[in-house]
């Protein structure tokens, strides 16, 4: 992160000059962190809420019991989460919000994994195999039906917008098994 | 069909959070005070995030302003040209990652130049449809937990992500050519 953070700063400066774009580059900065700003104080509201609603998941225990129920399909892919953890009822919730394409409650519910996760973690401040496993699954994007794209093709009157959920399925269970495979990959070389 | 699912995705939120306060009611949880200490935790959380979202919000936005962004884009132009894949598709690929929001414009602004049924307005779809913004999603998963070192998690999310475009180009290939 270090090195790419690095590249595109130092990237976009020297672009900056030689293109005459100095200004809006400069511009561009306080619009980055307007909008760091912005999706903060939107983040603030949907994570209270579902940390809210996981307490009393965890209150009343229905989360290792949630956790014990998908613990032999989570296991398969995580495979240091003992016993019924409740990382487990946080990734699967996860995984299930994404499915559906429940944006709004898959983020928090991520961040509630990666924090049942961290409470794993022995070294602190250093990834772990699950978080990884997690945030790559996270990034291969698994949706059921992208209801975002076909509503915007249906505005502007497609004929049939839903020839496109079959299609945007292949690609994604596609690319989310290749994802894990390259992490597999990577995880061999680096070990 | 569709609409089922949609209606179906519509009803798990609320009914999920109905069972959960009957299933604390009966098992004897304070629901409101459970609530209330678990929402406490959410500003915390917050504040570990917002340097990370920051960080990566300057860059990103610096990279777009800068000419930087169109450089590379350009860059593989003769390629995807050779390729004989849309330049839309181009512009979507490298933009995906790096923002929900701009990508979200541009799959507009390529539906209302090509028309609905042209391949680049397919090829986008698909792109938007099966990539996920992995800036985002890194700066805020990461600093939630305020992790420091990725070890290789970087390069096998964007390693998965080009392999995830050439996917996308070719299932879009596969099934909308001659369409």
């Amino acid at each position: 992160m270090n090195i790419l953070w690095l590249i595109m700063i130092c990237v976009s400066i020297v672009f900056a000059i030689f293109t005459g774009n100095l200004e809006a580059f400069t511009k561009s900065i306080f619009d980055g962190a307007k909008a760091a700003v912005e999706i903060s104080l939107y983040l603030l509201g949907i994570v209270s809420v579902w940390m809210g609603i996981t307490r009393i998941l965890e209150d009343s225990g229905l989360i290792y019991r949630i956790a014990h129920l998908f613990k032999p399909i989570i296991s398969r892919l995580f495979k240091n989460i003992p016993g019924d953890h409740p990382s487990i009822t946080a990734i699967t919730l996860n995984v299930l919000a994404n499915l559906f394409g429940l944006g709004n409650a898959a983020t928090p519910l991520g961040i509630k994994a990666m924090q049942e996760l961290d409470g794993l973690n022995e070294d602190k401040g250093t990834i772990t195999p699950e978080m990884m496993t997690f945030i790559v699954i996270n990034t291969a994007s698994i949706q059921l039906i992208p209801f975002s794209v076909i509503g915007i093709l249906a505005s502007y009157g497609h004929r049939n917008p839903a020839a496109i959920v079959f299609p945007i399925l292949v690609a994604t269970a596609i690319s989310t098994m290749t994802a894990l495979l390259v992490l597999a990959a990577f995880r061999r070389i680096f070990r | 069909m569709i609409e089922n699912i949609e209606y179906l995705s519509l009803l798990i939120i609320p009914l999920f959070i109905l069972f959960t306060v009957l299933y604390g009611t009966l098992k004897k949880v304070r629901v409101y005070d459970s609530f209330v200490t678990g929402a406490k935790e959410g500003p915390a959380i917050i504040l570990n995030i917002f340097p990370y979202l920051l960080t990566i919000f300057v860059a990103i936005k610096g990279f777009q302003a800068s000419g930087a962004f169109d450089y590379v884009r350009n860059a593989f132009y003769s390629v995807f040209a050779f390729l004989d894949i849309p330049i839309e598709a181009l512009s979507m690929a490298v933009m995906k990652p790096l923002s929900g929001s701009a990508s979200t414009a541009l799959f507009t602004d390529i539906v209302t130049t090509t028309g609905t049924n042209s391949m680049a307005t397919h090829m986008s779809a698909i792109i938007m449809g099966s990539a996920e913004t992995t800036f985002y999603v890194l700066a805020v998963y990461l600093g939630s937990v305020s992790i420091r070192k990725t070890r290789y998690l970087v390069p096998v999310c964007l390693v998965a992500d080009f392999i995830g475009i050439a996917i996308a180009v070719f299932v879009a290939k596969w099934f909308f050519l001659g369409a």
